[in-house]
């Protein structure tokens, strides 16, 4: 454990403090009207409080000037000086992506914009009725000094025997000073480390044991300190019994001395310290944080306590996984053992083994449910990508977000951030329409987005829901006509018009926006989702809205696989993609041109491509009566048959990365181990499909 | 035979920073995460001081050292306040709850430990 270390925690911690920041605005932006929850008003400026008080100790300084002004106007409201309006809400909203923007910057040491900041500091402050702090917001004026924590201690001063100075000090307690928990004896203690300490006990009005008050302070003490530390050291000791004794000082030797003798407790006024008069008559100055502070959290003990979290580096869990993986493997060679000795069915090792089996398969699901995460940080930034958005394209936006507790796979939420923001920014951009155009629609003005996430028969299902206009079909399919993306007199179904925008190089915006017309189509999310081992469709109605929904894998570490057999070789194809498997008949098999077949299915013809060819395992078959044909889906959107000599089976298998020890190889996605102990590589269906069109960008010559 | 220090900050970096100094000089240092925390800790076991931050989810730090001081474990216990805040109502709140003192937080090392130092000893 070191700084840097500690510097780490501070990140991550701020990872979770942003999460309840942005919940809390979400909160209050869902009950505005109806008044904020108090709870929910602090705990958000705790949020914003706690990231202050950690980059001030990390001397972070730009951080902490902006926190402290977002937190100066987030106490204006918890006080109830303003009010959370609308306007209010969405400044806030930007403060926190500012103040996460901040955290990023902090954290990977890159430069944020100056100017944004400062406006925002400019727009919070008068938000705040503050209009002092506009003037001077980048003053560092606020009573707020951050320090650096120096890592060298150097607390035992070497007493220097020349130029020493004698003190006398009288020390009296008052009643009340033992209380709180003052020791004299530790004050003394620490005294003695200034220098030559020597302590006298007055006990003269200790009364007779049967006056004596217990909850009285009798003792007093004279002390004599020869020290060359400077007077406020000794100040400093008695710091916190300031108020409670009564305490004289006095400077015993003829060296100069700017103390005042008269002067009995000679407080540095620099040093922290008690101010007893403010308990009773000071009011709280204006325009700093009042007194609503104490009160407001303390009948919180009813909400639940914080769930124990152990936190892990991912690295571990990893590791874990890929033992867990082996366990399985070995799990299924030892069945496969068990199977070839001929062991009889009904046996103890047989009974014992499906023990065995159904242990590993709980220690595997447990195990992947480590890393599994709630989806609730992703939405977050999506809800953040969509006010972006809105603000940009001049629309009303509500991000409705549902299913936020879901755990996905830590990789799958990572790799899920692209296309969702892209979705989302398609959603604000092309689904819902401009507030007048809704308006006129007998819509409400403001659109809504409802991003959902749910766990459905060991997939997880994410959707992108708009109440906008649904999708344009005449103009997609003009589009569509005009790229020569579709011929033109294609007649094509509602659900075949919505497909078209997974083409590559499909854009129905006719100016490219600012939002979603990067260049990027809906074909670079659809092939983003297929790596995920996922799939994505359309609805749509016209006039009340579109949604696109995304089915996921729960983990990249196991999948369902079929095993099959291609030239002698076992191998494993993704059950995902398969969408159907069938043995041709002859008269169904027609060839084009020089190499290419293709196979009548039910009227449309869908080219062939055999495994075994383009793997180097054999030339390409050219019948295929003894032959299965997988149907998969590709990228293009076309349908493709995977020629494979014949299926064995269907199971789970755990995915073993092939990168690290043989670099890419096209066509194939991983490999797996086998209940007999023997390597399966897994088919990439979709590269195998570019492979055997001939794709010159996949030429296996690495 | 070490002191015993409780550290109460439901930040992990701050309470990792307080654990870091203070082992280092010698103390043995036990964490809380709320004031509901501390104060289940702090009957439990005697310590020789506590630190306790001001804004906490449950039961902040001031209703900390309020409660606990009402109670028998509670008494003679130093508690030294610790707040980013330097607003002079709330050191006069804390002191009346029964703080000993306070630190404006960020502190360095050295002032923790003197603080520490001071209220319960080396």
């Amino acid at each position: 454990m070191d700084h840097a270390d500690i510097r780490g925690t501070f990140f991550i911690e701020c990872e979770d403090l942003m999460e309840a920041l942005n919940d809390g605005l979400d909160r209050i932006d869902d009950s505005w009207d109806t008044g904020a929850d108090p709870e929910t008003i602090n705990a958000v400026f705790r949020a914003v409080h706690s990231i202050k008080g950690g980059a001030g100790a990390f001397k972070l300084d730009t951080l902490v000037r902006f926190a402290h002004q977002f937190e100066t106007t987030l106490d204006a409201l918890r006080a109830g000086r303003i009010m959370p309006e609308p306007a209010l809400l969405h400044l806030f909203h930007r403060a926190a992506d500012q103040l996460s923007d901040l955290l990023q910057a902090a954290r990977t040491g890159a430069a944020v914009e100056a100017d944004n900041s400062a406006a925002l500091v400019r727009e919070l402050a008068a938000a705040a009725g503050d209009e002092d702090a506009t003037s001077d917001a980048d003053a560092e004026d606020f009573g707020f000094v951050p320090m650096a924590l120096t890592l060298d201690l150097d607390m035992d001063a070497a007493p220097l025997p020349e130029g020493n100075r004698r003190y006398a000090i009288t020390f009296s307690p008052l009643r009340g000073l033992y209380s709180c928990g003052n020791d004299p004896c530790v004050l003394f203690r620490v005294l003695a480390d200034l220098g030559q300490l020597e302590v006298r006990l007055d006990r003269s009005r200790l009364p007779d044991f049967d006056a004596l008050d217990w909850q009285e302070s009798w003792l007093s003490w004279e002390l004599t300190l020869e020290t060359d530390e400077p007077e406020h050291q000794i100040d400093e000791v008695f710091e916190f019994v300031e108020g409670l004794c009564t305490l004289e000082i006095r400077l015993l030797s003829d060296t100069p001395s700017p103390t005042d003798p008269g002067n009995p407790t000679a407080p540095d006024p620099g040093a922290p310290s008690w101010d007893p008069p403010a308990e009773d008559s000071t009011p709280p100055s204006s325009g700093t944080l009042s007194a609503a502070v104490p009160t407001a959290s303390r009948d919180n003990e009813k909400s639940s306590p914080p769930r124990a979290t152990v936190r892990v580096e991912l690295d571990r869990v990893d590791r874990l996984i890929n033992i867990v993986g082996e366990l399985v493997i070995n799990q299924a060679m030892l069945s496969q053992c068990v199977q070839d000795e001929g062991v009889p069915p009904r046996s103890p090792i047989r009974t014992r083994l499906d023990d065995f089996k159904s242990l590993a398969r709980e220690i595997q699901e447990s195990v992947m449910a480590i890393r599994a995460q709630a989806i609730k940080p992703l939405f977050q930034r999506m809800s953040r990508i969509a006010r972006e958005a809105a603000d940009i394209a001049g629309k009303q936006i509500r991000l409705v977000t549902e299913g936020e507790t879901t755990e996905v796979d830590k990789t799958v939420i990572e790799r899920l951030a692209d296309p969702l923001t892209h979705m989302i920014r398609n959603a604000v951009d092309h689904g819902i329409e401009s507030p007048e155009k809704r308006q006129a629609a007998g819509k409400f003005e403001t659109g809504t987005i409802i991003l959902s996430a749910e766990h459905r028969s060991g997939r997880v299902l994410i959707e992108v829901r708009d109440d906008g206009g649904g999708i344009n079909r005449p103009r997609v399919l003009d589009i569509a006509k005009s790229k020569g993306l579709v011929p033109e007199d294609a007649q094509l179904a509602d659900e075949e018009i919505d497909s078209l925008l997974f083409l590559p190089g499909f854009s129905t915006s006719a100016v490219v926006s600012d939002l979603s017309g990067r260049g990027v189509g809906m074909d670079v999310v659809k092939s983003a989702i297929q790596a995920l081992g996922g799939r994505i469709a359309i609805a749509s109605e016209p006039g009340k809205g579109t949604t696109f929904s995304i089915s996921l894998p729960l983990t990249l570490a196991v999948l369902d696989g079929m095993v099959v057999d291609v030239a002698g070789h076992t191998m494993v194809v993704p059950v995902p993609a398969i969408i159907e498997t069938l043995r041709p008949r002859p008269q169904d098999v027609h060839s084009l041109g020089a190499g290419e077949q293709v196979v009548a299915i039910r009227g449309s013809f869908i080219p062939i491509v055999d495994c075994g060819a383009i793997f180097g395992y054999r030339s390409p078959v050219r019948r295929y009566d003894s032959t299965v044909l997988l149907l998969v889906e590709t990228g293009r959107q076309k349908l493709c048959a995977l020629v494979v000599d014949g299926i064995h089976d269907q199971r789970q298998v755990v995915i073993k990365g092939l990168e690290n020890g043989y670099g890419r190889i096209p066509g194939i996605a991983a490999a797996t181990i086998l209940g007999d102990g023997r390597i399966a590589l897994i088919i990439d269906p979709e590269e195998a499909v570019a492979l055997g069109s001939g794709d010159p960008s996949l030429n296996p010559e690495v | 035979m070490s002191k015993t220090i409780l550290a109460v900050d439901d930040s992990p970096s701050v309470r990792q920073m307080v654990r870091l100094t203070l082992v280092g000089a010698g103390y043995t240092v036990v964490e809380a995460v709320d004031g509901q925390d501390a104060l289940e800790k702090a009957t439990a076991h005697r310590f020789d001081a506590i630190l306790t931050d001001q804004n906490m989810p449950r039961l902040d730090g001031i209703g900390f050292i309020r409660q606990f001081r009402t109670l028998p474990e509670g008494k003679g216990v130093p508690i030294v306040f610790l707040s980013t805040e330097s607003q002079d109502t709330l050191k006069a709140q804390a002191k009346e709850a029964g703080a000993i003192g306070w630190m404006i937080k960020p502190f360095d090392q050295a002032q923790l430990l003197a603080v520490v130092k001071k209220v319960a000893g080396a």
